[in-house]
């Protein structure tokens, strides 16, 4: 009893740092915040407690709301299938050995520690319309490129490209997730005649998806809080433009969000932004743990 | 037919099927680096242009003269080197918080049998779940409160307490060390915190070294905490620094992608000082899936 009630004071001693980190960073305001999320509040006054109406507003009377909702829910549903793709390719065509495969494994990571204001600034000039590379390769091939960044419909497409660009530590873990296929395997399916697609199909894909599906639940956390190339771009386009054009087509929920809670001052209104988007998070990792059961495998 | 012809003919059209792939396989690396390079090829180039070859048409592709000067220009137009500084005075110390902190706590989590250990070490892994605009209102509210807007404390303090990530990645380590290691020296008479110091923190080498690369490299990175506490033009860290230029001076990309080859030589440079750690810390964020 005395020496577990020793253990105990020892254990508390080496996590207290983190405990009370945890109550000060993390629980006090968790809780603030969902209180904040039920009132009025401008960081003047003090918070009035106005009921759920932060929630009704959002939910049925904000149309800018909808736009960010909408702008965010692309970037999960088509940009990050589209960075996980490009991911898995990479590594696939990385999971050898040789002294080129170490060149283009340097080459294929390295946009992914260019800081990433670095890399948005970097990337408003590669797409710039008329002088930017992009274009005039395209030009050079007879084509004509689109507006990317300065027109609504190509600017998230835009990012979505920006972004297969620097996919770099996702094709690390699916590496490292490859490395775990045993030799063995595709010994005996090469036995059986089996060819490179076929092995890749039967073999590699299915040894891969407990990866496959660490980075879908980690991408789509990160995705649903997309904010920092999208606030550079967008606000990069002139000296008092707002983040988020042009015409709200990268108005993503962070950065609607950020606006709510440092532009115009309403505090409480964010929160329950920030608690709708936990929620939303919540349920999707859920869903796809549910989902996880019929084509995830493990221990093959 | 026989036997031996229809082997060999299985295998000539094995071989041939290999040569195939190998012919893919390096096709499709050389479109995809190309594409990848392409940027970096312009990002430099672009640096080293004089002014009046940036909107030319058909473009310059290598820079004539090649200006070095704007690398010159780049450093003083957006005090380069006072954002520097301030990134420093941030990364710096939240580095070696972080690293120490966590390894302290990864302790408590990992050598250390106690009740009660698996509960709260479910919470803190939980945490990593929650997105950082939770608690963005009422950390700043608090801040505020204690009159720490427009200085380095917001960014700084909160490492001194572990970061979860990194706790998780510590921990990971030390239970992978043989137990013997400490219930010896506890035979000894050894003190918890001597056992930690002095036969733990050695060992656990390899996690520390990861988790000062990716905290420094997430410093220099971090946008949105500068961006919220952080008003003063002189207290920018590069990051905004580069942004707030940006936005200002939009139209003189030359300068720019000099600012911007110069933020992000020194992480390039360190990737290749510290392949192996950096790729062991990328790697083992996917294994814990």
């Amino acid at each position: 009893m005395r020496r577990s009630l020793r253990k105990l004071a020892m254990g508390l001693f080496f996590v207290g740092p983190w405990v009370i980190g945890f109550l000060g960073f993390t629980l006090y305001p968790m809780v603030m915040s969902a209180y904040y999320s039920l009132t009025n509040y401008n960081l003047v006054n003090p918070p009035k407690y106005i009921g759920w109406n932060n929630y009704i507003r959002l939910l049925q009377m904000d149309p800018q709301f909808k736009t960010a909702i909408g702008n965010t829910m692309y970037m999960v549903l088509f940009g990050l299938p589209i960075w996980l793709f490009v991911a898995l390719v990479m590594a696939v065509l990385l999971n050898e050995k040789g002294k080129l495969t170490t060149f283009f494994r340097t080459l294929f990571y390295l946009p992914s520690v260019v800081p990433t204001v670095a890399a948005s600034v970097l990337w408003m000039w590669v797409l710039n319309p008329q002088y930017g590379i992009v274009n005039t390769l395209l030009k050079s091939l007879g084509f004509s490129g689109p507006g990317w960044f300065t027109d609504p419909k190509w600017s998230k497409p835009g990012l979505i490209l920006m972004g297969a660009w620097a996919t770099g530590g996702t094709m690390i873990i699916f590496l490292a997730g490859l490395q775990n296929v045993p030799e063995a395997l595709y010994e005996s399916a090469e036995l059986d005649g089996a060819g490179w697609w076929r092995k890749l199909v039967h073999i590699t894909l299915p040894i891969l998806t407990p990866t496959i599906f660490f980075n879908l639940i980690m991408g789509m956390i990160s995705t649903f809080q997309y904010f920092t190339q999208a606030f550079v771009i967008s606000r990069g386009a002139g000296s008092n433009v707002p983040p988020g054009g042009p015409l709200g087509s990268t108005l993503f929920y962070a950065i609607y969000l950020y606006q709510n809670a440092f532009s115009y001052l309403r505090m409480g209104y964010a929160a329950a932004m920030a608690w709708l988007l936990f929620i939303v998070i919540l349920v999707s990792t859920l869903l796809l743990f549910r989902s996880s059961g019929k084509w995830v495998h493990y221990d093959t | 037919m026989t036997l031996n012809t229809l082997s060999s003919n299985r295998w000539r059209s094995k071989r041939r099927q290999e040569i195939v792939r190998v012919v893919l396989v390096t096709l499709l690396r050389v479109a995809l680096g190309f594409m990848v390079a392409v940027p970096f090829f312009w990002l430099v180039t672009t640096s080293l242009k004089p002014e009046n070859q940036l909107f030319r048409v058909p473009v310059v592709w290598i820079p004539q003269p090649i200006m070095w000067s704007n690398y010159v220009r780049a450093v003083q137009y957006i005090p380069f080197f006072t954002y520097l500084k301030n990134t420093l005075t941030i990364a710096v110390p939240a580095t070696v918080f972080t690293t120490v902190s966590s390894s302290f706590v990864a302790y408590g989590f990992s050598r250390i049998q106690w009740p009660g250990r698996d509960a709260v070490f479910m919470v803190l892994i939980s945490t990593m779940m929650l997105p950082y605009q939770v608690t963005m209102v009422p950390l700043f509210v608090v801040f505020k409160n204690l009159g720490w807007i427009d200085t380095y404390r917001p960014l700084v303090v909160p490492t001194l307490f572990g970061g979860a990530f990194y706790i998780f990645l510590i921990r990971q380590f030390l239970m992978s060390l043989p137990m013997d290691l400490q219930d010896a020296a506890r035979i000894d008479g050894c003190s918890e915190l001597r056992i930690y110091a002095q036969i733990m923190l050695p060992l656990t080498k390899p996690a520390l070294a990861t988790t000062a690369l990716l905290t420094f490299i997430g410093y220099w990175n971090e946008f949105l905490m500068p961006l919220i506490y952080i008003n003063t033009n002189d207290k920018f860290p590069l990051a905004l620094g580069l942004q707030q230029f940006q936005r200002q001076y939009g139209a003189e990309w030359a300068l720019l992608m000099a600012a911007s080859t110069l933020m992000t030589i020194p992480i390039i440079i360190l990737f290749f000082a510290t392949q192996k750690t950096f790729i062991r810390g990328i790697a083992l964020t996917g294994i814990k899936g």
